[in-house]
């Protein structure tokens, strides 16, 4: 296997929101193109970690953030243009977040504001992030309608084919299949399959199995802490370095 | 026994008394209309040209053999001073709403919100008055003019007097907008500005539109200050410093002086309706739009 440079860099990363502390101190490296599945039960600190990520974690302004993420060897806290980073990343969060525009204007959103006009071009890149998201054959016939009208499933995919509308190079996806039936949520993970040699993809997922599907390592997290990070080989084995982990794994607690 | 029944009388009084206090407000705008029309009905139907009403600029209410009662002047002069007001009061209003609703901390947002309701607070006299000395020599230091009472003088105090309820809707609408758009815009990598232009306005256009309509039934129905600020003078006017009178000021000074049941008495009621009619429509429209946006 060809030895892959780390994308993100964490080093004792620790977040508090006030008195919570919502991470405690993790070290990991996400490595360029691969899927990075994170796992763990609720309250243990994933979202956050991809709040600090993309430095949405700004919005917070109660939380205090130290130790250090570094993307592409530079480090996200101290980084100067912001929208920049934010860029190179797409997210997609729990909850399908349509913004109140047209199915192809959500779409468009990104490209343009990164300052693509040409029609034809923005056309082609619309329907490319639509059949990524395997929405496109739903969709196709009322591309001008608005995409808040879609159903639950459907504006979730729809945020997907948005994150990857400015070609991200890391795709962080917390919890995506939440509102998605098995079948599409297949076709979306085969998708990420294909998208692991253009990007880096971060997957937070309650589904364990999930992450034993898609991933190629896979993080253990708790309480803020992690317990345990490795290739998904180990991690889903029946001696994994952590007994939680095996517990977790299998459903023995969580 | 006896208490039960006590209890049911008591909740049914209660019940009714304030079932009266939500009916009142109707009954209330029907009979001031109602009295309005009453006031003035005898002469809108027999004698009153509604084509001279509107169209013809002369206003001689008290003229001894040839009265004439021709309100084209005064539905400009509103007009004139309203539009300017809104001119400088919208952009303030939505900019200062933009502002207190995206910009700045938690800290300055409450005292600036504070110092907005303290704004809109401020009787409508003092505003005249201030206009009548304040305004009223700044017009003639920096326009040379011979008098700094006039369609601009009017229209920077009904804006200054507009611009908080614009304000304070307009924040309301833009409170309204769901994090989660802001959020999703973000992540994406848009700055501030794109956020604002691209994703809060087209989703607070609704909020922001009745904002601004409010601010306009708030400047057409002002009395006292523009009374004091316009010159009060019945004026076709050909620029922003020319005097002029508007509809409010008119009832406001001649009715006192009109004879009752007199036609002059008359016609001023009839001015009433057709203000009554203007801001109807403009705060109708504006609830509905509102409406229209909670629908969504």
């Amino acid at each position: 296997m060809v030895k892959q440079n780390p994308k993100i860099e964490i080093s004792d990363l620790k977040v508090r929101y006030d008195d919570v502390h919502a991470i405690n101190g993790i070290s990991f490296d996400i490595l360029e193109n691969e899927i990075f599945g994170i796992i763990g039960p609720a309250q243990s600190g994933k979202t956050t970690l991809l709040k600090v990520i993309n430095r949405t974690i700004d919005f917070s302004p109660e939380a205090r953030v130290t130790g250090r993420v570094k993307v592409d060897g530079k480090d996200v806290m101290r980084v100067g243009n912001v929208y920049a980073l934010r860029r190179k990343i797409g997210m997609v969060s729990p909850l399908p977040v349509g913004l109140p525009l047209s199915i192809y204007d959500n779409v468009a959103f990104a490209p343009r504001m990164a300052g693509i006009r040409e029609r034809s071009q923005l056309d082609e890149l619309v329907e490319k992030c639509l059949h990524q998201a395997a929405l496109w054959d739903e969709v196709k016939d009322r591309l001008h309608s608005l995409g808040t009208k879609l159903s639950g499933g459907q504006q979730q995919r729809l945020t997907i084919a948005r994150a990857l509308s400015h070609e991200p190079e890391i795709l962080c996806l917390d919890e995506f299949s939440i509102a998605i039936d098995p079948v599409t949520t297949m076709k979306i993970e085969d998708v990420l399959k294909q998208l692991r040699s253009k990007m880096t993809v971060i997957l937070v997922t309650n589904l364990v199995q999930q992450a034993r599907r898609l991933a190629d390592r896979t993080a253990f997290m708790m309480n803020g802490e992690l317990v345990e990070v490795g290739s998904n080989d180990v991690i889903f084995s029946d001696n994994p370095a952590n007994r939680k982990t095996y517990e977790y794994v299998n459903g023995i607690f969580g | 026994m006896g208490r039960g029944r006590l209890e049911i009388i008591a909740e049914s009084l209660i019940e009714w008394v304030i079932r009266l206090c939500g009916i009142s407000a109707i009954i209330f705008i029907f009979a001031i209309f109602l009295f309005v029309f009453k006031e003035g009905a005898e002469f809108l139907f027999n004698e009153l040209d509604l084509t001279e009403f509107f169209f013809s600029k002369e206003w001689y209410p008290t003229s001894g053999y040839n009265k004439r009662y021709g309100v084209l002047a005064l539905i400009v002069g509103t007009g004139s001073v309203t539009i300017l007001a809104m001119l400088i009061a919208v952009p303030f209003g939505l900019g200062a709403a933009v502002f207190i609703s995206e910009f700045c901390g938690p800290r300055l947002k409450e005292s600036l919100k504070i110092l907005i309701e303290l704004l809109a607070a401020i009787p409508s006299v003092v505003w005249g008055f201030i206009g009548l000395t304040v305004i009223n020599q700044l017009i003639i230091h920096v326009f040379n003019a011979p008098v700094g009472l006039n369609i601009l003088n009017g229209g920077i105090i009904l804006a200054l007097m507009s611009v908080p309820i614009i304000v304070s809707i307009g924040e309301d609408a833009l409170k309204a907008v769901p994090d989660s758009y802001r959020e999703a815009a973000v992540a994406m990598g848009a700055t501030r500005w794109q956020l604002i232009r691209r994703v809060l306005l087209p989703a607070a256009k609704n909020g922001l539109l009745a904002a601004a309509l409010l601010g306009v039934g708030r400047a057409v129905g002002e009395t006292m200050a523009v009374l004091m600020a316009t010159g009060h003078s019945v004026n076709m006017p050909n620029s922003v410093l020319d005097s002029v009178r508007t509809l409010t000021a008119t009832i406001a000074a001649e009715l006192g002086e009109a004879p009752v049941n007199s036609d002059h008495y008359q016609v001023l009621f009839i001015i009433g309706l057709l203000l009554f009619s203007i801001t109807f429509v403009v705060n109708m429209t504006a609830d509905l739009i509102v409406r229209g946006v909670r629908k969504k």
